[in-house]
């Protein structure tokens, strides 16, 4: 598709360029563009740019925020702002939660909540998974009871993304086992702070730590931190799902990792010439290529709708499938491009001031962490699996 | 010959190593030899020793014994345990070169001293712009009174930083990629001019960067001759990994299966899903299919002929990836978010699995070299 841009667009895409220019920190921009280990003030700090200048949660409704563009506008700005090495957003507090919260929360609640997520000044986490509650995660049973005016919540999240830096969770408890599993579920906000709260990381197999697992112990959560009905919390969780889904396309990310990965590949001498000039590995970054035009023109269109107000439907779980599927796809080409130097494990060659010789090329050490890392897509967010479950039963009507 | 069958020696072997594996190679004590200095236990290496596993693919008049086969075996089980011994590094690649290579009295002296058990060697030949090009080699070697100065850098070699003794390519005639004016050396990396830089690597074990600086070299073999003797150590390698991922990959699946038993989401066995079903049936095939390569073209690694050996080898390492690729990334899947995780088993094979896929010629580099000796 040949986009031919107004002249507004034009000048806002130059107003984009000249903003991420002048504000965004080079050191969190190289880590970016070499896929080097981020840390919060990265994430915070950018979020916090762009805040200054209402560009921070620019999909959310004007009223709470947001910015008011159309579809192309949001297409240009995330364009320009990944070109140019600026971090992704955090998905939990201004994609997830904060939509449930405008959504389905009261008055105090918005006021208390959304100006923090906007600012990023306020970290979330997400309480969803437990242990033996994971694809099937209406059989949730960290319990909340009631007494007085609070919750008492025992019981325990896992995998619980970057709980390490959060202020706050959104979380699902049990307050009810004796109806349908998705009766009894109800949707609290906690802060992180609370007594009884302890957070014990996980260590994945690149061995990195942005996992947890958090064990309350008589957490005391006031009622008035409740989102909607008791009881009800499976409706609201659902609706975010929805959001969570449809942020899985990643198509920033993946053009920016199909650049890394043609820049490593025109570096990589191959019998008769680079990698980058070999016809079947030239072919390979095409057909991910295309891969990746497709998923956007579909994202397009859904941008459209959601901009209209319509929230995603299930033809989200195609775009978290396609998305998920060419991430993956990308890390293992690049592994492939890098060839015999993915085997070294340097994880202190991805800290920030590390300048000690690399061994081999400068971007080999985060391409076998990566691969092994990005497995994690298509199990999380609802594995690939219970997507296609979900196309079959609510779009196919099977 | 067609066998598919081992022999009473061949059955031997495999039942010394399974039952070695099973009962003295736990997966605990095997992380904690993995994160040493080393990487490796000297004990285990001993045990190794006594139990005569470090003669294996050697020639009978050192005291060695068996071909290909005999590694496979030994290779399959080494996969099972994920095994960070040497063996690869030390005796297939080091050891072997030196018996393609080497004079009577060089192999009395290293292979010798290998087979006890007394020393651990590497094979530094790979280099930073070498991907798999077998004839890449610019380190260079040069006359220097009654031996050789050699200068360069060998990328990746593997268990370089706990070897004695290296096995080093460089060059004495020609050019970069010229097949001819390569010749073998053997190195004290003790000594001045060696620069060793170990590191751990991504499936556990460990590898250095070697760095030559007028390096002083003693000749192995004929000057200039060394590049067919390279060629066969580098088949056997990926004839060897090959069999260790049937290992990997047997493990792989017992693993899932009996995961996908036990593991309820629904109220049901996740196992009861037909999608993981068929998805585990493919998983099962993988397997098979190269396993059924290796028992029938395994022993072709031995061949006199070479594009009978290369047609094997290569064919052996295209499958074996593909379906190690097949059977890994499954594997991750249908367990779910545990397996992501470093405590749990299946990731460590998962990653041992993906290294060698980029070990002694990918997926491309053996179906360009299948098509061109089929043309
Ligand atoms: C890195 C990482 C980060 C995460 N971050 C968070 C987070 O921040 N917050 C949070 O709450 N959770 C998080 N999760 C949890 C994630 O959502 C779960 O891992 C996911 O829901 C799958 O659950 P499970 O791991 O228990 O696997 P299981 O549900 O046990 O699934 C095992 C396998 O069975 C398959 N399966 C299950 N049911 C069916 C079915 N009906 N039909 C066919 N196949 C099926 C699955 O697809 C999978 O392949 C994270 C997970 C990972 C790995
Ligand atoms: C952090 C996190 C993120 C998640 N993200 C998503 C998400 O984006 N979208 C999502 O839908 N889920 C997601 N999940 C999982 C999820 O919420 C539930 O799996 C799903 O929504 C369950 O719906 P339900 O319990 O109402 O069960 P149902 O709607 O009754 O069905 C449960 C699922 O299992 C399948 N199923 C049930 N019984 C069988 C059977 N006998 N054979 C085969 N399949 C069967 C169904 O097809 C369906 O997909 C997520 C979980 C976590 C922890």
């Amino acid at each position: 598709m040949k986009i031919t841009y107004t002249a507004e667009e034009e000048s806002f895409r130059q107003s984009v360029r000249a903003f991420v220019e002048a504000e965004l920190d080079p050191g969190t921009r190289k880590k970016v563009l070499n896929g080097l280990n981020m840390s919060k003030q990265d994430y915070v700090g950018w979020h916090g740019k762009l805040a200054t200048r209402g560009w921070s949660c620019p999909h959310w409704p004007q009223e709470h925020g947001g910015a008011g563009w159309s579809p192309m506008q949001h297409f240009i700005f995330d364009e320009e702002t990944s070109n140019a090495g600026a971090p992704g957003m955090m998905p939990f507090g201004p994609d997830m939660v904060a939509p449930v919260i405008w959504t389905f929360g009261n008055e105090e609640q918005k006021k208390q909540h959304l100006p923090g997520i906007l600012s990023g000044e306020v970290w979330w986490c997400q309480g969803y998974s437990e242990p033996n509650s994971g694809s099937d995660l209406a059989s949730l049973r960290t319990k909340a009871e009631r007494q007085g005016d609070h919750y008492i919540v025992n019981g325990g999240k896992t995998w619980t993304t970057l709980a390490q830096w959060a202020d706050w969770m959104f979380c699902l408890t049990r307050t009810d086992s004796s109806g349908k599993k998705q009766e009894g579920i109800t949707f609290l906000l906690i802060d992180m702070k609370t007594p009884g709260i302890s957070v014990h990381p996980i260590i994945t197999m690149e061995g990195g730590h942005e996992v947890n697992q958090v064990i309350f112990d008589n957490v005391k959560v006031p009622v008035a931190n409740r989102i909607g009905e008791e009881n009800k919390g499976w409706t609201y969780a659902k609706f975010l799902l929805g959001y969570e889904r449809s942020g899985m396309a990643g198509i920033p990310q993946a053009k920016r990792a199909l650049a890394r990965l043609r820049a490593i590949a025109a570096d990589q001498e191959d019998a008769d010439g680079t990698l980058a000039e070999n016809p079947r590995f030239r072919r390979k970054m095409s057909d991910v290529e295309i891969q990746i035009v497709t998923l956007e023109a579909t994202m397009l269109k859904l941008l459209a709708q959601q901009v209209q107000g319509k929230t995603p439907g299930p033809e989200a779980s195609f775009i978290k499938i396609r998305g998920t599927e060419i991430d993956q796809l990308l890390t293992e080409l690049t592994m492939e491009a890098v060839g015999p130097y993915v085997a070294p494990f340097a994880p202190e060659a991805l800290d920030t001031g590390w300048n000690e010789e690399p061994i081999g090329p400068d971007y080999a050490a985060p391409v076998a962490p990566g691969y092994f890392n990005t497995r994690k897509v298509t199990i999380y967010g609802g594995s690939n699996e219970i997507q296609k479950n979900i196309i079959a039963k609510h779009v196919l009507g099977l | 010959m067609l066998s598919f069958d081992l022999t009473d020696e061949q059955q031997l072997l495999k039942d010394s190593v399974e039952r070695f594996i099973e009962r003295s190679y736990p997966f605990d004590k095997r992380r904690a030899s993995s994160k040493s200095d080393e990487g490796f236990s000297r004990e285990h290496w001993k045990q190794f020793a006594d139990l005569g596993w470090l003669a294996v693919g050697l020639p009978e008049e050192q005291g060695g014994f068996g071909g290909a086969r005999e590694v496979a075996v030994l290779m399959e089980a080494f996969g099972r345990g994920l095994v960070t011994e040497p063996w690869l590094a030390s005796v297939l690649l080091a050891g072997g070169t030196i018996a393609r290579a080497g004079s009577a009295e060089q192999q009395e002296e290293l292979l010798g001293a290998l087979i006890a058990g007394e020393s651990v060697m590497a094979f530094a030949h790979g280099e930073p712009k070498s991907r798999y090009d077998i004839a890449r080699v610019e380190t260079t070697a040069k006359k220097a009174g009654d031996g050789w100065k050699l200068d360069g850098h060998k990328a990746v070699v593997l268990n370089g930083d706990a070897a004695d003794r290296l096995v080093v390519s460089a060059r004495t005639a020609g050019k970069a990629r010229d097949k001819e004016g390569i010749s073998l050396f053997v190195v004290d990396p003790k000594a001045g001019g060696v620069e060793v830089r170990g590191y751990p690597t991504n499936d556990g074990g460990r590898a250095a960067e070697v760095k030559l600086s007028g390096a002083a070299g003693t000749l192995l073999g004929a000057e200039g001759k060394a590049y067919a003797v390279i060629e066969e150590t580098i088949d056997r390698a990926a004839a060897a990994v090959c069999a260790e991922s049937l290992g990997l990959m047997d493990v792989l699946n017992a693993m899932t299966l009996d995961y996908s038993k036990t593991r309820e989401q629904f109220g049901q066995k996740i196992g009861a899903f037909q999608a993981l079903q068929h998805r585990m049936a493919d998983m099962f095939v993988a397997l098979e299919e190269a396993r059924s390569l290796a028992d029938v073209y395994m022993a072709d690694v031995d061949s006199d002929d070479l594009a009978e050996r290369q047609r094997a080898v290569s064919a052996l390492k295209v499958q074996c990836d593909k379906s190690a690729r097949k059977v890994g990334q499954e594997a991750i899947q249908l367990h779910g978010g545990i397996a992501m995780t470093d405590d749990y088993q299946a990731s460590h094979y998962f990653k041992r699995l993906s290294i060698i896929a980029r070990q002694f010629g990918d997926v491309d580099w053996h179906l360009d070299r299948y098509a061109a000796l089929t043309q």
